[in-house]
């Protein structure tokens, strides 16, 4: 059971991902450079990942020697890798703040059109959450807090011609489906 | 018509409006960057394309990534706080492509040291993954600040980046180690977590800095659960090392202990782990925390349930005694809906449960084996492996079980398990040999694995003869011959050539498909039915058992180097097949037991670290060469006959740690001695071995060594030739190590001064024994080889050997001590016999066969008779008296 025992150190997340519902990737992080160092090792493990995991909410799974704990809502997952022996408790803490912290930043509406249009602040939660592999917070509410997230919407003459034509279509849509 | 383009647009995006983006766009539209008014809007827009990018794995020249760093300095001047962050984000990113990235240095430590919070904490990162060793020192009271700043991003910020930079410029770091204790004692969580981080890492190195930090920090409660994990890793690390002082040893594991009883789950279950997982655990100390994982078991959250079943698991393999009272508990997880749960709830019930459970258990595994993954189903295979071992009479039902597992969808991994497996079953269990072999040959009717049909069809060759009905496995072995590629074909030949070999009645036939393979289309295939069918044609037995019955026997990448060595020279003399090191048999599959290396069912899939194909007599031939009064004496030693595992001349712990390693060659025999300096205030130079040597020997040659300063591993040699007459060849030598000491200061290493004096120490004796002069050769028919060295000169005598209790104990004491290789599993006694036949084969230094059987008796201890077959009357006499 040697090599079991975790070396003390702050370095415990392995890589964080969101993916959508084809198995794409919305936003990856590899943390560590000795497991897939490059964007097609990245890719293919995702792939993999991905079709492990989209059927079953079986909520965490062992791949290619990582411990991967993961959550799903629509058309996203969401996906927090550590080492195999990591604690898997502290893999769902970050996995839930990142959860948590996406679904306040896009007000409960967790889904992959919704995330692209706020994809900058998502960018900046991931970031709050870990840097190069250590967990940074695990508290959604101070995450949210970091990232600045735009609280008035954009005076009418700063937006631009389709940003006006897509706001009126997506109301129309919204008038037409009630 | 615009409304169904919009509309196909939508089904491709999928809704993402990055689909389509393009590098060199993106890169055209960062020039807007420059714009003398920022618009924020659409500069962060643009940033997070540029970011996007990156992060799908598109790669940025330098040139490009440099143009665009610039671009973005420029949005410094906007105050829009997303945008900032942005760009903070972006310097970060590029900051490993980009050339100049010091440039925002100013701009950085500005921000950093500002008023506006959100910017600060990102300012920190950014600044220290752009900075350097000299940079750093400039930055560095800034640093110790912000470490210490009441705000707890700014904090974490500092502490992180600086565990970040501990890497490249650790020194530095070092110096901040009271600020990081001042952080340790802030209110937020997080902050008193990475000061802790920081802290442990600063002084790691230093073990009784890290006692006092420990036992200091067990006193008191922490806050953060996280730093209480990080705080139980640090003690088990220190309770792994052994030279713990006594006292904090109990401290800790109460520490460890008391954090079973804290109130989040995540630090109990680190606790449980860290107990589990600890070596000097015992069974008592291991009671708490089964009984935690247990609760575990039954929560509603898979991770936990996860976490518990598999550290139970884990437990099962050391302790099956202390799960056992968990098993109701996990019979309530092997219907889990999480798959991975219920085969490690499974898996673990096989390690702990009764016999009667298995039937009941493998149908249950059976209902779901197909949804779950390959990693997982390598732990069913495993722990099916060790049921095998442990209820023999099971066989049949796991068997079945294996070879259903066999025929299912799987990877090479997967299916090479299970091959493994039953592979085993059928060399430990001679009842389960025909069903095993019948299944293996079920399979390789449709197996896309090359090497493992290759594998296969070798192990059907070897054991196939010898079973009662040898004809049914041709017609498997035959049809891969007209399936198959040329490799598995090649494979098929050679099996089937060992039928003919072995069973006189079928020779006509395999001659006739022999004949058949002539005309096949590979060369290898062809070149080796020509080869089988000529020798099989000339039915001579003897000639069979060299070249067909038995393998090579040569070590092959020495074959290979002394073929190579031999195409060089130009030269008359044939090739000499005798001077080529003999290879030394490796032990047999199932000789491997899974405690070594990756234990069972951990889950680990990276695969153990290859073997090096490097035998210990090739390694040790690199090291002779490297000492060059050695290297010139080699050509008249000829090859290394075999090295011997090293033998320790000295108790663990002394001051000085000799061992001896023996190099035998055909006439003479080099003694190693490795020595390690264990005083740091000592340099020894020309250290030698003074050897007594017994009768006959001459000692020819000594080379001390000249120079072994503290801490390193050194060796000195002696050169020996053995005795004409053999029978005196084994013996004992009297060995002192002699040296000269000089004092030296502990911390450089480098002498007082010059003067030193002359000292000795004295070492065991060391003994060169039978063992050492012989290589093991495997003989794949044993009984062949023994009729055919029947004209051989022969000698028998009879032993009581009285200390031995078992036949088991017996056959492996003379296993050992002959050095022979015991052939047909002979090594194995079955259980409940009174009397067994022990085979054995060798090769004697000189290119001498030795055979030897040894009947064994049970009676007050064990009586052996003893017959010896060799090529040299005084190697048979050697071998007699050396048991005597």
């Amino acid at each position: 059971m040697e090599g079991s025992l975790l070396e003390p150190t702050l370095y415990v997340v392995k890589g964080m991902a969101i993916l959508d519902n084809d198995g794409h990737r919305v936003l990856a992080k590899y943390y560590d450079k000795n497991i897939f160092p490059t964007a097609k090792e990245q890719k293919a493990f995702e792939k993999n990942l991905f079709n492990k995991t989209h059927r079953a909410s079986a909520e965490i799974i062992m791949l290619d020697g990582l411990t991967c704990v993961y959550r799903s809502n629509v058309d996203l997952f969401f996906y927090v890798m550590g080492s195999s022996h990591e604690n898997e408790l502290i893999l769902m803490t970050a996995l839930n703040c990142l959860y948590d912290s996406v679904s306040a930043i896009l007000r409960k509406n967790v889904e992959k059109r919704a995330l692209f249009e706020n994809l900058d602040i998502v960018m900046l939660a991931m970031d709050e959450i870990c840097d190069g592999g250590i967990i940074m917070e695990a508290d959604f509410n101070a995450v949210v807090q970091r990232v600045a997230l735009r609280t008035d919407d954009i005076p009418l003459g700063e937006q631009t011609v389709a940003q006006v034509l897509q706001s009126a279509k997506e109301q129309l849509k919204w008038s037409l489906l009630k | 018509m615009a409304f169904k383009r919009d509309k196909k647009e939508e089904e491709d995006g999928g809704g993402n409006p990055f689909q389509n983006i393009e590098k060199t766009s993106v890169l055209q539209e960062a020039r807007a960057f420059n714009d003398t008014s920022v618009n924020p809007r659409k500069c962060t827009h643009i940033l997070t394309k540029v970011l996007y990018l990156l992060n799908q794995g598109e790669q940025l020249g330098t040139t490009e990534a440099t143009e665009v760093f610039f671009a973005m300095t420029k949005l410094f001047q906007s105050k829009d706080v997303v945008l900032r962050r942005m760009v903070y984000l972006g310097i970060r990113e590029l900051s490993s492509i980009a050339e100049d990235v010091i440039i925002v240095t100013s701009s950085l430590t500005k921000d950093m040291t500002g008023n506006e919070a959100l910017y600060r904490a990102a300012a920190i990162r950014a600044l220290c993954s752009i900075t350097d060793v000299t940079m750093l020192q400039a930055i560095e009271r800034y640093m110790k600040q912000a470490i210490v700043d009441k705000n707890a991003a700014v904090s974490s910020a500092a502490l992180v980046s600086s565990l970040h930079l501990a890497k490249t410029s650790g020194e530095l770091v070092k110096r901040w180690v009271n600020e990081a204790q001042e952080a340790f004692s802030s209110d937020n969580v997080m902050v008193q977590y990475h000061a802790l981080g920081l802290m442990y890492h600063i002084r790691k190195t230093d073990r009784l800095a890290v006692i006092k930090l420990v036992t200091r920090l067990t006193k008191q409660s922490m806050k953060s659960p996280f730093a209480v994990c990080l705080l139980i890793r640090i003690a088990c690390k220190l309770l792994e090392e052994d030279d713990s002082a006594p006292g904090t040893d109990s401290t800790l594991l109460s520490f460890i202990e008391s954090c079973l009883r804290h109130k989040t789950e995540l630090v109990i279950y680190e606790a449980a782990h860290a107990m589990v997982n600890l070596r000097r655990t015992t069974a008592r100390e291991l009671a708490p925390a089964v009984s935690v994982l247990q609760l575990f078991c039954s929560t509603s959250k898979p991770p936990l349930r996860f976490a518990a079943v598999r550290t139970l698991n884990q437990v099962a393999m050391s302790h099956p005694s202390a799960v056992t009272a968990c098993n109701l508990d996990l019979e309530n997880l092997i219907t889990d809906s999480n798959r991975s749960i219920a085969t490690l709830a499974i898996t673990t019930l096989l390690k702990t449960g009764a016999e009667s459970s298995v039937d009941r258990l493998m149908k249950q595994i059976a209902s779901f084996v197909s949804e779950i993954s390959d990693e997982f189903k390598i732990v069913v295979v495993q722990a099916i492996r060790a049921l095998c071992t442990k209820f023999p009479r099971k066989h049949s039902v796991l068997m079945n079980f294996l070879s259903a597992m066999l025929r299912d969808e799987g990877g090479l991994d997967y299916k090479a398990s299970i091959a493994d497996t039953i592979i085993t079953i059928i060399e430990s269990n001679p009842e389960a040999k025909e069903t095993g072999l019948a299944h293996l040959c079920e399979f390789i009717e449709d197996c896309e694995h090359t090497s493992l049909a290759v594998r296969i069809l070798h192990l059907l060759g070897r054991e196939g003869p010898r079973t009662k009905q040898p004809s049914r496995y041709i017609r498997f072995i035959y049809n891969r011959v007209i399936l198959e590629n040329a490799a598995v074909r090649g494979a098929a030949v050679a099996a089937m050539a060992q039928f003919g070999a072995q069973c006189p009645d079928l020779l006509e036939n395999v001659q006739v498909l022999l004949a058949r393979c002539q005309m096949d289309s590979d060369d290898e295939v062809r070149d080796r039915a020509t080869y089988y069918h000529t020798i099989l044609a000339l039915k001579n037995r003897s000639l069979y058992n060299s070249y067909v019955t038995e393998s090579l026997q040569v070590s092959i990448p020495a074959l290979e180097r002394s073929l190579h060595q031999y195409t060089l020279n130009v030269t008359d003399t044939p090739f000499d097949m005798k001077s080529v090191p003999l290879a030394a048999v490796e032990p047999l599959v199932s000789e491997i037991i899974p405690s070594k290396g990756v234990p069972e069912g951990t889950l680990l899939s990276t695969p153990a670290p290859q073997r090096l194909g490097v035998s210990k007599e090739e390694s040790a031939l690199e090291t002779i060469s490297n000492i060059p009064e050695l290297a010139a004496l080699l050509p008249q030693l000829g090859p290394i006959f075999r090295t011997s595992e090293p033998v320790e001349l000295t108790e663990a712990e002394t001051e000085y740690v000799v061992r001896c390693i023996k190099h035998c060659f055909a006439r003479h025999i080099i003694l190693q001695f490795e020595c390690l300096n264990t005083l740091s205030d000592q340099l020894l130079e020309n250290v030698r071995v003074a050897l007594q040597p017994a009768e006959g020997y001459k000692v020819l040659r000594e080379i001390a060594c000249p120079r072994l300063p503290y801490n390193e591993t050194s060796s000195a040699f002696s050169l020996l030739e053995f005795p004409e007459e053999l029978t005196a060849s084994t013996g004992t030598f009297g060995a002192t190590l002699a040296y000269m000491i000089k004092d030296c200061d502990p911390a450089t290493g480098l002498p007082d001064s010059d003067e030193g004096y002359d000292d000795t120490y004295m070492v065991e004796d060391i003994e060169v024994t039978l063992a050492d002069q012989v290589q093991r050769v495997w003989k794949g028919n044993w009984g062949a080889a023994w009729e055919e060295a029947a004209n051989l000169c022969e000698l028998e005598d009879t032993y009581a050997l009285t200390s031995m209790r078992n036949l088991q104990e017996a056959t492996t004491n003379i296993v050992q001590f002959l050095g022979l290789q015991p052939a047909d599993r002979s090594e194995r006694v079955p259980e409940g016999k009174s009397s067994h036949t022990l085979y054995l084969a060798g090769i004697f230094r000189g290119g001498h066969d030795v055979l030897v059987r040894a009947k064994l008796a049970l009676a007050d201890g064990v009586t052996m008779q003893l017959t010896v077959r060799a090529s040299d009357p005084d190697v048979a006499e050697l071998v007699t008296s050396a048991v005597g």
